[in-house]
């Protein structure tokens, strides 16, 4: 590991003027030469890889004194953005009224790294793609931009099928981050100038030619907390995966729905293991919504989730494996007792 | 084998010969930061190490560490307690598990810094006298463990897992457990052990 400065910020105006002092024009968020530290299940881990090389740290932990509630209200929930994913996963009104955020972040990562990693830095971890991981490889568009990508014509089956561009395939690999853009959730960020609120889907960027800016986040900008309106209790997250526990998604979904009569009044799918950015899939929400449920419906907004889908050599079955995912997860939302 | 009882009361064993070989230990005699004064806005000098107090086991530890040391490194090299170890270093095989508070965590991707201030118990501090702590009786009674290497780790995760209410079932022992590997497979041996250990735990 390289050499850096090490400091704690006692507040959010020291943590967000340490980290902007040191932002050079240019660098994109995720070369930018000082770093959050929250959990650090992230970026020390890149940081031994020599992937992420901050010359200073900046310790935000003793921000989550006002930074980490998790408050379920009648209208809305809170979640601070350094709130333990394994107390958001533990907690009781979390687990009866949003399942799909309780099960997305009980099924990501051991016990171990849940004790550690902040929701916060959960949506804002690294891809898992090998090539970016390995600093052996020289071509990889995200660490090095414009150097090419070694995944398109290499091991890339657990690539991404959706979000792709010629430049990147890399996958993003969260789990939570698909239930909160399920739930239409808003990410509040706190930067120079006080707040700003953003719907949480406008926080990541697909690759397209710039693989190296991954959020819209600014230097100097930090993810405060996540809210989201109403209760979704009918609501499930499933995660096909190589292992049964303690395993990335080869494909995962966030489903939510609100049935009323038999009739799906309003219904969300998000997908995840499959995409470069957390994956609405919005063409398959058009084919459940104001429909009775059978398994027919099931496998069409299945087919839409994945029209669009592209595989590579190794990555394919991801499509045929993601459109099953999403019509057992919809089975099982509908067959909820709530 | 150099771990022989009588060559340590000599006081030359293995690990302090490897270690005085090496030099590791050695920090340089410069102007030292602290934390303290870390926490201006101005970072302290990357060359120098920092003044940190470690909570270790009930006793406050006082090091000079380069910045970049985990609390696995500070444990191991730095206090010689060589029972968390250092499998992958990357978070992805628990054999550093320790408890900061009351929470698992694992060692190798926490820096020492940051833990600064917490209570943090090794698998050293587990047995009181001369009994051990009933989780590592049950790994012994159990035979959950071939090698070995994993076992310091899997105790401290195992105790945890207990008292997070994680080990009604064989199947949430299972999934609780998972961030925990044992190469050796013992896994069968470690759910037995995790089961006859939990109702003593809970009972306090």
């Amino acid at each position: 590991m390289r050499p850096f400065s090490y400091q704690r910020a006692t507040d959010p105006d020291m943590a967000v003027q340490a980290l902007s002092a040191a932002a050079a024009a240019n660098k994109p968020l995720t070369q930018a030469s000082a770093q959050p530290l929250a959990g650090g299940t992230t970026l020390i881990d890149l940081m031994k890889l020599d992937v992420m090389r901050p010359a200073a740290i900046v310790d935000i932990n003793p921000l989550a004194q006002g930074w980490s509630e998790i408050s379920p209200g009648r209208e809305n929930l809170r979640l601070g953005a350094l709130a333990k994913m394994s107390d958001v996963a533990a907690h009781d009104e979390i687990q009866r009224n949003y399942p799909v955020i309780a099960n997305s972040l009980k099924l990501a990562a051991s016990a171990q790294l849940r004790n550690m990693a902040t929701l916060g830095g959960n949506v804002m971890q690294r891809t898992r793609c090998s090539y970016f991981r390995d600093v052996s490889y020289e071509n990889c568009n995200k660490r090095n931009p414009g150097s090419g990508c070694a995944a398109m014509d290499g091991i890339n089956r657990m690539h991404a099928v959706l979000g792709i561009s010629d430049q990147c395939i890399a996958t993003y690999p969260g789990d939570f981050a698909q239930a909160l853009i399920a739930l239409d959730a808003t990410v509040e960020v706190t930067g120079k100038s006080g707040t700003r609120s953003m719907p949480f889907a406008e926080l990541h960027k697909a690759p397209g030619n710039t693989p190296e800016i991954e959020t819209t986040l600014q230097p100097g900008e930090l993810i405060s907390a996540f809210l989201i309106s109403g209760r979704w209790p009918r609501s499930v997250y499933l995660k096909a995966r190589d292992r049964q526990s303690y395993e990335f998604a080869l494909s995962s979904t966030a489903v939510a729905l609100d049935v009323q009569d038999g009739t799906i009044r309003d219904a969300r799918v998000a997908l995840g293991g499959v995409a470069t950015v957390p994956w609405r899939a919005r063409e398959a929400e058009a084919q459940l919504k104001g429909q009775k449920f059978d398994d027919g419906l099931a496998q069409r907004a299945a087919d839409a989730a994945f029209a669009e889908a592209k595989g590579r050599q190794h990555n394919s079955f991801k499509i045929a494996l993601g459109k099953r995912v999403v019509a057992r997860a919809l089975q099982q939302a509908v067959m909820m007792e709530i | 084998m150099s771990d022989h009882p009588s060559s340590q009361s000599s006081g030359y064993d293995r690990r302090s010969f490897m270690a005085g070989a090496a030099g590791s230990a050695l920090v340089p005699l410069t102007a030292r930061a602290t934390v303290h004064e870390a926490r201006a806005a101005v970072a302290q000098d990357p060359a120098l190490p920092v003044d940190v107090t470690l909570r270790v086991n009930g006793q406050e530890k006082r090091l000079s560490l380069d910045a970049r040391t985990t609390v696995l490194d500070a444990l191991r090299e730095h206090l010689k307690l060589t029972g968390s170890k250092k499998g992958c270093d990357h978070g992805q095989c628990g054999a550093c598990t320790v408890l900061i508070g009351d929470r698992r965590v694992v060692s190798c991707l926490t820096l020492a810094l940051a833990a600064e201030g917490q209570e943090i118990t090794t698998i050293e501090g587990l047995a009181t006298d001369d009994r051990l702590h009933p989780m590592q009786q049950a790994f012994i009674d159990n035979d959950a463990f071939q090698c070995g290497y994993c076992t310091p780790g899997q105790i401290m995760s195992a105790i945890a897992c207990v008292k997070e209410g994680h080990a009604g079932t064989d199947a949430d022992i299972r999934e609780y457990m998972s961030g925990n590997i044992c190469r050796c497979a013992a896994y069968p041996n470690i759910v037995a052990a995790v089961k006859q250990a939990a109702p003593e735990i809970m009972k306090g």
